[in-house]
């Protein structure tokens, strides 16, 4: 019998951050523009209660699933939980408040001076909210050891230098600042928007592979190996960009035995790990491979104006993270087919035409695994929440690709052209993850479709992620990458 | 193809979207129908 390398578990984690939205980057550029505006976006900022009983966010982290997601009518905002407790935590992960995770930002900054200097008043606050996190009161002794900053050298620190006000409601927690040692005092990379994205993605890929650390109930010196697929871009003027997310995360999280790597594809990145870390399992050169993915600053309020001109709360407020187990196969977990052809991708010299993006990484995968379109159980595509990509404009990410999985289907002869909206009916979803670039691409349904695939409710999903690969002015390319999860052969 | 031909010597200024149809795919058609594309962009609104 083969052997593949299987996803164990997954963990999946959302922050709510409020007052982190103004240093999204569309939210600061229109700030510097037009500063009148920050009222405004203030009195559309949703309350922490409101972001918990959200139906795509309970999504995201397993509470409910997504054909439950797909029952509850539009506009989600409206719903109301029918729990009087608020749901917080899921069996994938946690929906984190704005305070805690001041907290660990703080916890992640081990620079000296520190770039998130926190006010006295806070400190004790983001101390108690660390020690009472149930997976974070290891870093109580740590936390013990931060000293506040003095009053007098703070205000002093903020006239000389440039800072981001870290505030959290009415309150002040703290103020963040760039490197300002004479060898990153220049250097805009190392600017305090910049240091604060790259901490808020370690932070937050933190809270997620504590996630599934907890989870897997393993210790994490069993971990051989990091890959991280974030969206930042560490790194000063000479090397912005170079990498070291990945054991900046293991080191916060205890992994003293993995190494690790960054690896980029735009948004397609956690596909691209995944593939990466399970073909590491599949040659034995690794046993235990974590796949994390931290949450995008910069991505907060990237609709926001949408939410301002609706008169709605703003719903791209939310930091999301996710983590992934991937190890030799253990008889049980679903597994990642690897034969040849098994792994989709988008060739270079490939068209970029829809037609040719899905017949390379949809039709020819399957082909060479002699599957058919309908073999498929479930498709996981882009998954971004409708409700924040439609008020703006960019409409149903979603559902405008199950339509093209249909319409390849239908020119594939595998399915028949009347049958087009029932079979996605059957095969599709709803978008649930917030507009992080990385996050919503196809992996959002992992947790989902191993805990379904565990259980005989489905036996095959396929993984399809776009990247935007144009971003990076250096090509006209996109990309694409899919897998396939199977039920193991060995699950009785 | 005659309604085609008539794209021969004007200029198009060409935007896709990432998840639509992008811009390099619509250059490509307008080229062969013998357009200038004077400015190509894809969005990407995710």
């Amino acid at each position: 019998m083969n052997h593949y390398p299987v996803v164990k578990n997954c963990a999946y984690c959302l922050i709510h951050a409020p007052d982190l939205v103004r240093y999204g980057s569309k939210p600061q550029r229109e700030l510097a523009q037009t500063p009148a505006i920050a009222a405004e976006l203030q009195s559309h900022i949703r309350p922490f209660s409101r972001a918990v009983a959200y139906p795509p966010n309970q999504t995201f982290i397993g509470n409910i699933s997504p054909d439950l997601l797909a029952a509850i009518p539009r506009p989600w905002y409206l719903h109301q939980s029918d729990s009087e407790t608020l749901e917080t935590t899921g069996p994938f992960g946690e929906i984190m408040d704005q305070q805690t995770f001041y907290g660990l930002l703080k916890l992640a900054d081990i620079f000296s001076p520190p770039f998130f200097e926190v006010e006295k008043a806070a400190l004790e606050t983001l101390g108690k909210a660390i020690a009472t996190h149930p997976l974070l009161s290891d870093f109580s002794d740590r936390f013990r050891e931060i000293q506040p900053a003095e009053p007098n050298y703070l205000a002093g620190k903020r006239r000389a230098n440039p800072c981001l006000t870290l505030q959290d409601g009415d309150k002040v927690c703290g103020y963040f600042f760039g490197d300002l040692r004479s060898e990153g005092k220049d250097d805009e990379n190392l600017a305090p928007n910049f240091l604060l994205e790259n901490l808020a993605s370690k932070a937050s890929g933190t809270l997620a592979l504590k996630h599934l650390i907890h989870r897997e109930n393993i210790s994490p010196e069993k971990i051989d190996f990091l890959i991280s697929c974030g969206e930042e871009a560490c790194g000063d003027r000479y090397q912005r960009g170079g990498g070291g997310m990945a054991k900046a995360i293991g080191q916060m999280s205890g992994c003293v035995n993995a190494s690790g790597m960054d690896i980029k594809n735009f948004c397609a990145a956690p596909s691209s790990a995944l593939v990466m870390a399970a073909s590491l399992v599949q040659a034995k050169v690794f046993q235990q491979v974590v796949v994390v993915g931290g949450g995008s600053l910069a991505k907060l309020g990237m609709k926001f104006q949408a939410f301002l001109e609706h008169d709605l709360e703003i719903l791209d407020d939310c930091l999301a993270a996710m983590a992934f187990l991937v190890t030799v196969d253990d008889g049980q977990s679903p597994i990642i087919r690897l034969e040849p052809g098994a792994i989709g991708k988008v060739d270079i010299g490939a068209s970029t035409s829809e037609e040719s993006v899905f017949r390379h990484y949809l039709l020819r995968p399957l082909e060479s695994l002699g599957l058919r379109c309908t073999d498929i159980d479930r498709y996981a595509l882009e998954l971004q929440n409708p409700e924040i990509m439609e008020y703006s404009g960019s409409g149903d990410v979603a559902r405008k690709n199950y339509r093209k999985i249909g319409a390849m289907a239908v020119l594939a002869k595998q399915l028949e052209k009347q049958a087009i909206q029932s079979w996605i009916d059957t095969v599709g979803m709803p978008g649930f993850a917030p507009t992080q670039g990385h996050i919503p691409s196809a992996v959002p349904y992992l947790g989902h479709a191993v805990e379904a695939i565990r259980k005989g409710e489905m036996r095959r999903v396929m993984f399809l992620s776009r990247a935007s690969l144009f971003l990076s002015r250096c090509t006209d390319l996109l990309d694409g990458v899919s897998f396939l999860l199977e039920r193991n052969p060995g699950l009785k | 193809m005659n309604n085609i031909s008539t794209l021969k010597d004007k200029k198009v200024i060409v935007f896709g979207e990432r998840d639509d149809i992008s811009g390099n795919c619509l250059s490509t058609c307008l080229k062969s129908a013998f357009a200038t594309i004077i400015y190509e962009a894809t969005a990407c609104f995710v």
